[in-house]
């Protein structure tokens, strides 16, 4: 046993040395995992091996990184496994707002809260998708027709319950005073399909869900839920790209900006310096070209946020979703 | 005849041997995953998805669906020889495959298997070569209301066919239902049945259910049943792979019935292990062996393992041109897909021929390949059965074990699995059906989104089931498959029997 203080002490000072070489306070020693809140094949799992890829292409961390799916319960399954690993900083969680969003709305067993916020980088747009063939060429025609039926009779499909799409769908159902029937199916291309198919009336896809029904002109969007248009690009139909598309507020439908960031976490009970080297890793990450290469691919906006704007950002989300959620009466009883 | 000139200029695509060399690679790996414990096609698929980031979008696609193969007929191995289905969709080979497999006729059973899933794998493949441009658009047809049909129509054949007393049939479907509404429900949002432990919000997986169900549940019984258990002495024959292959043709109704039934349910939405049940449902009611089905009847292996095969292959067509993917698998590759550059969409076939007739063409290369592969390895699988039981039963309770934790590192999974396996021996000493348990854990909670998804559009009206003719075809057909044995049951009861059968 008297060996160990002298062990520790080398140990120590060796770890001083190494720490000074690397200028940072904290390196990882083992295999990172990479959590992503969703299937294989979706926005956040692209999103988590976008990541993997670049991290490992440019080699920014020593140690060998593996991407976990954890989808279950939308989500909530990765979340309430990175509140098991409190203090853990080999676990990175991949996610969207329904980290705080959630929690809202279904009894799930963790908040965001239980979480170290590291990052926001990317905001993946939202649009009005109608089927080709329909008779509205822009969002007033349209929201006309909506209007002009009963309430309930206008199918909106979506992703999920209670998530993103219905919450815009109920901002859009106030904006507009109407009042469309929301049909959950378990993911945007699955909604796709169900408008190209005509049993839906539209839907409220990220670009990236719906390009290639858009391409193969099943469907079009009417417009964007973003403050300016979506930036300039190639084709993506033989005469549109989505900079062609307006706005929702220029066609007169009031919702200014409506996005999905797509943000990364650490369980809670970590340090700050390991905090700060997620941080740090991931600004380094997005200033590769294969970073804005995935950008454009997706369709999405770069973003970065962290510290206290991430903070903000999180807050005023928070108030936006919670007063539809009192609205429609989602709002769980704690 | 367009179809066919762009099928040749695949041809001419596939066959370069670097692409021969990667079907060899993949089919390997493939037949290495299906087989091992835990590890399954989706996380083969995406382990070896970064090697393809460098690949050209063709090669890196053969390379991937090669494997796919290769894994689909590696999970009929596990299911025969130890009752330990993989994937969902090699839950019905158990039912006959094992049995066969224990009376001492593993290579019979294997080689029945993997002969008819070829046989349905090339019909699926034909299917998609003819009618590639238009087939896709029969999946649009398909709304929540159509969904819901289909679903009915795989409980339907599946349950109405008797063989257990409707009581039991029912408290395992209802079991199964409650399984599968565990979790965050996707309708409402709300979170279900998780008994208070916060990890089950993620549901019961398929897997965790049926190791313990099928392969703890089966050695329970084996073990109190056969503690003296004989090794089987099976002998490994050679001559026995290619009689069973030559004797195949004997049930070729039964194969194209079953092909026609997996093509269908590929390209609708139903999927491969909806396929798999109906099959082998209807080919238990139309066979005029059906007494002797689940005693290792080779009927009853080649009716879902060609099934399987079809609707997995056919179920590759709407994900390349819908972008809906019919299996985990298939997650992975779209998501591969998107990586390459690719859109899968409507306008795949138009803008990336090459990409897609490359594909074709594979798949019947790579069907090949990996029929003739896995054919070599009958005979060292079969070797398995020859291990006595003191030994292999260990080796079962690891499979099951490390496959129930690798599902999502969880240490509730298995204690979940272990769980499942005493419900497994509770059902078999009951007699109670194991099947609809299964087929209500994989397609229940599917079922129920569908029709609650039918009930927002119709206002809670049921008349949205017969609102359109499709729907109600699908729908009349399943009420009438599911009566069906009651009333013949009955007017075979009013009427005297000619004669008594065995």
């Amino acid at each position: 046993m008297s060996r160990k203080p002298t062990f520790a002490a080398i140990a120590f000072g060796l770890a001083i040395g190494f720490a000074g070489a690397a200028h940072a306070a904290w390196q990882p020693a083992k295999p990172i995992e990479f959590i992503a809140t969703a299937g294989p094949g979706g926005g956040t799992d692209n999103f988590a091996r976008a990541v993997q890829n670049i991290i490992t292409k440019y080699k920014l961390v020593d140690q060998p990184i593996v991407v976990v799916n954890k989808a279950g319960g939308s989500g909530a399954e990765g979340y309430t496994y990175a509140k098991a690993m409190a203090a853990d900083p080999y676990k990175v969680v991949f996610g969207t707002s329904n980290a705080w969003s959630q929690p809202l709305v279904s009894k799930v067993a963790y908040n965001y809260t239980d979480l170290t916020p590291i990052a926001a980088m990317v905001q993946d747009e939202f649009l009005l998708w109608v089927k080709q063939d329909a008779p509205y060429q822009n969002v007033q025609d349209f929201l006309k027709a909506v209007a002009a039926k009963g309430p309930g009779d206008f199918k909106m499909g979506g992703a999920q319950s209670k998530d993103t799409d219905e919450t815009l769908t109920r901002l859009i159902d106030k904006a507009a005073k109407v009042k469309f029937v929301y049909i959950p199916f378990k993911s945007g291309a699955e909604a796709a399909v169900q408008l190209a198919g005509g049993h839906i009336d539209a839907h409220v896809n990220n670009p990236s869900e719906s390009i290639g029904q858009w391409k193969g002109s099943t469907q079009r969007p009417l417009c964007a839920f973003s403050p300016q248009r979506l930036p300039d690009g190639p084709k993506v139909t033989a005469t549109q790209n989505w900079h062609d598309i307006p706005t929702c507020v220029e066609s007169g439908l009031a919702i200014p900006q409506f996005q999905q960031p797509r943000t990364v976490w650490l369980p809670g009970k970590v340090t700050a310096d390991q905090a700060a080297f997620y941080v740090d890793l991931m600004k380094k990450v997005q200033a590769t070209p294969e970073w804005k290469e995935y950008i454009e691919r997706t369709s999405q906006t770069d973003t970065f946020l962290t510290g206290d704007s991430f903070s903000k950002f999180i807050k005023e989300d928070i108030e936006r979703t919670r007063k539809v959620a009192v609205d429609e009466g989602w709002l769980i009883s704690n | 005849m367009e179809n066919l000139e762009a099928l040749m200029h695949g041809f001419g695509i596939a066959l370069s041997g670097n692409h021969i060399f990667l079907m060899l690679i993949g089919v390997l790996l493939g037949i290495l995953v299906g087989v091992l414990p835990g590890l399954g096609a989706p996380n083969g698929v995406s382990l070896l998805l970064p090697l393809t980031f460098g690949m050209q979008p063709v090669s890196a696609i053969i390379l991937l669906s090669s494997m796919y193969w290769g894994a689909l007929f590696g999970g009929s191995v596990t299911s025969i020889l130890f009752n330990i289905p993989g994937e969902p969709s090699s839950v019905a080979t158990t039912f006959d495959g094992y049995p066969m497999a224990r009376d001492g006729r593993p290579s019979t059973a294997l080689a029945t298997a993997f002969g008819s899933a070829a046989f349905g794998a090339l019909a699926g493949v034909v299917l998609i070569t003819l009618s590639a441009s238009w087939v896709a658009q029969v999946a649009l047809a398909f709304g929540p209301p159509e969904y819901f049909a289909v679903y009915f129509l795989a409980f339907a054949s599946f349950v109405g066919m008797g063989g257990s007393p409707p009581v039991k049939t029912l408290v395992s479907l209802a079991i199964g239902f409650a399984l599968a509404a565990v979790g965050i429900d996707t309708v409402s949002g709300s979170v279900r049945l998780t008994m208070g432990i916060d990890e089950m919000v993620k549901g019961v997986s398929f897997v965790v259910a049926v190791m313990g169900l099928f392969g703890i549940g089966e050695l329970l019984i084996a073990v109190e049943e056969e503690f003296h258990v004989k090794a089987i002495s099976s002998k490994v024959e050679w001559r026995e792979v290619f009689r069973t292959l030559a004797g195949l043709p004997r049930y070729g109704w039964a194969l194209l019935r079953s092909a026609a039934i997996g093509c269908w349910m590929g390209i609708t939405p139903g999927g491969p292990t909806a396929a798999s049940f109906m099959s082998y449902g209807i080919a238990k009611r139309l066979s005029p062996r059906h007494a002797n089905f689940g005693k290792g009847e080779p009927e009853g292996i080649v009716a879902p393992e060609a099934a399987d095969h079809a609707a997995g292959t056919s179920a590759l067509l709407p994900m390349l041109s819908l972008g809906i993917p019919g299996s985990a698998t298939a997650a992975v590759m779209m998501g591969g897909l998107m990586i390459w550059g690719l859109n899968p969409g409507p306008m795949l076939f138009v803008e990336q021929k090459d990409f897609v007739w490359g594909l074709i063409a594979s798949m019947y290369l790579g069907n090949v390949v990996a029929v003739v592969l896995v054919l070599l390895t009958v005979p060292i699988f079969a070797a398995l059965m020859r291990v006595p039981f003191f030994i292999i039963a260990p080796v079962i309770v690891i499979i099951c074990t490390v496959g129930a934790y690798s599902v999502s590192n969880s240490y509730l999974d298995v204690m979940l699995m272990m769980g499942f396996g005493v419900l497994g021996y509770l059902f078999k000493k009951l007699h109670y059906p194991l099947a609809p348990l299964v087929l209500a854990i994989v397609i229940g909670d599917k079922a129920e989104d569908a029709f609650r998804q039918s009930m927002l559009m119709s206002k809670g009206s049921l008349g949205i089931f017969f609102a359109k003719p499709l729907v109600t075809t699908l729908i009349l057909l399943g009420a009438a498959l599911l009566l069906m044995p009651t009333i013949w049951r009955t007017i075979g009861r009013m009427m005297p029997r000619p004669e008594a059968r065995p």
